[in-house]
């Protein structure tokens, strides 16, 4: 770092009528600084894996991430280290996120073009409502919640999971898609109305196609969130069969322990790699989701 | 505008009485509601007061519940572990909240001057709080963490010797957990970097030809013009925060260990509700929780008078 504030040029210091330009000295500790914690950041990750590659008695022996070896050992061990093929859980954590991915936007949508476009009794007071329930700790519900799927049968399905949002529960997706309807323009609506189109129409053939950046956000947040959800999945599946990937791995740790690090490592990989997926396709309505509602 | 502004701004409005509004679509309106009404109903109103009601009862999903009045909280006037899992969450919150909006913040400025490979480092930063929700990054920070783990081994690369197993040791356990959340800055960063792109440069310009320095224009312009946004990010941060769970439960292997050094409050009433079957105690704890939150939020609220400028 020393070096390169020696060789580079001293900083102009003429604050009045200055011309905004990079001055390459700051610009090069800035990017060091950077670059610095990203390694930061990132380094734990890109550890495991080069581990999660590594025979099981290396990962306490190197730190660091070179020499790179492929062995896929731990893969094949974990991946058959349950009661169920690894397959099986990736299975049902699809099945559950693909649920409720379907209802929310089916549900989210049709309470968001209600707030956005239509004038009925006691909106601004449902609008409140929504809001307020937007930072309700889930905890104030759960055990009624789960006393009443136990007596409809329903504790060990997915069913607990995905029905809330099939009614619209998921109050963040609800303000998401009220944000970005209001920014569609009213003259389509009132186009579409002179044409003689009734409500549904007008949301299922002019909001819904415009709102599809909306839908999009939505579909990856809920994707991350319920990929990731642990809670709700360990109160309400109870038997190894129905367990998603977090509970399967969670099980993993608990029955090997630590002696089994790599196979670990191995699976908990294969757990991001969907994750990582879609944050590499869909990064652009991520970040554009947050900047417009900012909650995570 | 966010969820926050707009229901200050709610409230606002019905306090000032505006003008009579007309109710033209009723019935269309209450066809496109219905899922959310019957959510609201089903899922959230008639389960708090079920958990209210609850809370003033003994019950355990066997026998019928049995109204006990309020033993359940003066149990918790004299339940330690309870004592002990509210300081666990009360650090966590105080602590880590603000060091990771600290952090969050810091590097928002530093990316927002325009730098070469902005969306790389944002993407970077961010990567990990998508992530770190995840069992896969607790299991990892377990191993990391634990006596042979990776950060010892880069420690004694360096020369430190006699290492502590940072989750097996009850005075560093929190810590690790702490650090885990200070590692998933990202989300409230990109809130950050929006809010700093609405600051109109004018007002850097005219700073900088009266000749005040980058400091002082960070401290007269950008912080108070953003102020907004940190009070945002404050109120969903803490809000989310006492809510923790998954991480605390993973390093920990459920139990809230090494000698309840990371019991966090929701992990606390996991064990009461759902391993113990203590449904009338768990609720009890459901609703201290949603009474601890509220008041922080609304003490939250009461102070941004004093530190938050609206610009319009």
């Amino acid at each position: 770092m020393t070096d390169s504030t020696a060789t580079a040029p001293a900083p102009a210091a003429a604050p009045a009528l200055r011309v905004r330009r990079t001055n390459p000295t700051r610009s090069v500790i800035k990017h060091i600084v950077m670059i610095a914690v990203s390694l930061v950041m990132i380094y734990p990750l890109l550890w495991m894996i080069v581990s999660s590659l590594r025979p099981n008695d290396e990962i306490f022996r190197n730190p660091s991430l070179l020499p790179l070896s492929f062995d896929v050992s731990n893969y094949v061990d974990g991946w058959n280290a349950l009661a169920q093929p690894f397959s099986h859980y990736l299975i049902n954590s699809t099945l559950l996120v693909l649920g409720c991915v379907i209802g929310n936007l089916v549900a989210c949508s049709l309470t968001a073009y209600a707030f956005a476009r239509l004038r009925f009794w006691g909106r601004n007071i449902a609008f409140a409502i929504m809001l307020m329930t937007l930072m309700l700790p889930i905890h104030v519900v759960i055990v009624p919640q789960y006393i009443m799927f136990s007596q409809t049968g329903w504790v060990n399905t997915l069913v607990p999971l995905v029905l809330p949002k099939f009614l619209a529960t998921d109050a963040f997706f609800v303000f998401l898609m009220v944000q970005f309807i209001r920014g569609i323009p009213r003259e389509l609506d009132e186009a579409a109305r002179i044409d003689g189109c009734g409500h549904f129409r007008i949301f299922f053939q002019v909001i819904l196609p415009l709102m599809l950046p909306a839908l999009a956000t939505t579909t990856i947040f809920t994707f991350m969130w319920m990929w990731n959800d642990f809670f709700g999945s360990l109160i309400y599946l109870t038997t190894p069969e129905n367990f998603t990937v977090p509970l399967a791995l969670q099980s993993f740790l608990d029955s090997q322990g630590t002696s089994n690090w790599g196979a670990m490592f191995a699976m908990s990989i294969l757990s991001l790699v969907p994750l990582f997926l879609v944050f590499l396709v869909g990064q652009r309505f991520l970040v554009k989701g947050f900047a417009t509602t900012g909650i995570k | 505008m966010s969820a926050v502004g707009e229901l200050a701004s709610l409230a606002k409005r019905r306090s000032a009485g505006g003008p009579k509004e007309k109710h033209p679509d009723n019935r269309a309106g209450l066809a496109f509601m219905a899922p959310w009404l019957i959510g609201l109903l089903v899922i959230t109103i008639l389960p708090m007061i079920a958990s209210f009601v609850l809370s003033f009862t003994d019950y355990s999903l066997i026998a019928p519940p049995e109204f006990t009045g309020l033993d359940n909280y003066k149990e918790m006037i004299g339940d330690t572990r309870l004592h002990k899992s509210l300081a666990v969450t009360f650090i966590y919150v105080l602590v880590g909240t603000p060091l990771q909006l600290i952090v969050a913040l810091l590097l928002a400025v530093l990316l927002n001057q325009g730098m070469k490979g902005l969306s790389f480092y944002r993407s970077v930063f961010y990567l990990p709080s998508l992530l770190g929700g995840s069992v896969a990054i607790s299991i990892l920070w377990r191993q990391m963490f634990g006596a042979g783990g990776l950060v010892n081994q880069l420690l004694e690369a360096i020369g430190f010797t006699n290492l502590p197993g940072w989750v097996s040791n009850p005075d560093t356990a929190l810590g690790t957990i702490i650090l885990l959340h200070v590692w998933t800055f990202g989300s409230p960063m990109i809130i950050f970097l929006a809010g700093l792109r609405q600051i109109p440069q004018m007002y850097y310009e005219a700073a900088g030809v009266d000749g005040a320095s980058k400091l002082h224009q960070f401290f007269h312009i950008t912080i108070p013009l953003l102020t907004p946004i940190i009070f945002f990010n404050v109120v969903l941060q803490v809000i989310n925060a006492f809510q923790s769970f998954t991480q605390a439960f993973v390093v920990s292997g459920g139990t809230g260990g090494p000698s309840d050094s990371t019991l966090f409050y929701t992990l606390y009433l996991y064990q009461k509700g759902f391993t113990q079957f203590d449904m009338g105690y768990a609720s009890a704890m459901a609703w201290l929780l949603l009474a601890i939150v509220a008041i922080f939020t609304a003490i939250n609220f009461f102070v941004s008078k004093f530190w938050v400028f609206y610009d319009d």
